[in-house]
């Protein structure tokens, strides 16, 4: 196809499209601040759940559980699926 | 307007993720944001949506953000990208594109009044459902170049492309266009 042809199917496209040129007729500005806030909530509850307060909290015998598990599937690593299966 | 970008120190104080300049910037350019996505998507609904996510996406990334740099340039290709991830989505509706009477009043003037209004508008139905159905990539180039008139030099810059690219573009979107339409040449003549 040439630039001549090329510029007759995109006349014949103008014609049948119009370009279009909207005014934004209202303020974005709240919908933007919910959205920002929303992340700073996200983040604030990421930061709380793995804040050195909330994993001291977690009971001694928790991570020595947390240790064993991770110990057990390093030394048997085909007893994987058994775990799936129970969890 | 325009000194507000050029002042250093909104664009220093936002790239430093103050929220006052933040705002300061974001009631200075969402008009222009809008403007240019509507332009992509061809739907004022989901390109409101759209400013949002271009404007929170900005926000992010504010510390990615070269305050001796243009913000217009730096959001205008942000708002390209998050014009496209919607087109990838296939989330524009087909009923989106429906124009209004006024806007079909101005495309039938365009079109000549010599043509019948039915034939007009399948006309109309069909180029829409045939750009549609592009490759979000060239869909936005077809509708930039060819709709909007926007010159490639434009176009490459906010698509981060050379002007060579944007022209092989174009070309293969107006190939498949051509596939897709059939005898739209003869429509007309």
């Amino acid at each position: 196809m040439n630039e001549q042809e090329q510029e007759k199917f995109a006349n014949h496209l103008r014609q049948s499209l119009a370009p279009m040129s909207r005014e934004l007729n209202r303020d974005l500005w709240p919908n933007m601040l919910r959205r920002v806030n929303e992340g700073a909530r996200q983040r604030q509850w990421i930061a709380v759940l793995f804040s050195p307060a909330a994993l001291s909290s977690v009971p001694w015998f928790d991570w020595a559980l947390l240790a064993a598990l991770v110990i057990g599937i390093c030394a048997f690593p085909q007893s994987i699926p058994i775990w799936l299966y129970h969890f | 307007m325009e000194l507000l970008e050029e002042h250093p120190t909104v664009l220093a104080q936002f790239a430093a993720g103050e929220l006052e300049a933040f705002e300061m910037l974001f009631r200075q350019f969402q008009g222009e944001v809008f403007g240019w996505i509507v332009r992509i998507v061809r739907d004022p609904a989901a390109a409101e949506d759209l400013t949002v996510e271009t404007f929170w996406r900005i926000y992010r990334g504010h510390a990615r953000f070269d305050p001796e740099r243009s913000f217009g340039a730096w959001a205008r290709r942000i708002a390209t990208n998050v014009a496209i991830d919607y087109l990838k989505t296939g989330q524009s509706r087909e009923g989106a594109w429906a124009a209004s009477p006024a806007v079909e009043s101005a495309q039938d003037q365009r079109a000549g009044n010599s043509v019948n209004p039915a034939i007009q508008r399948e006309l109309r139905e069909r180029t829409q459902l045939a750009l549609q159905h592009l490759p979000a990539k060239l869909r936005v180039v077809a509708t930039l170049a060819l709709i909007e008139e926007c010159p490639h030099s434009e176009i490459a810059a906010v698509l981060n492309i050379s002007a060579a690219a944007v022209k092989s573009r174009l070309f293969r979107a107006v190939r498949l266009l051509r596939k897709k339409l059939g005898n739209l040449d003869t429509t007309y003549e």
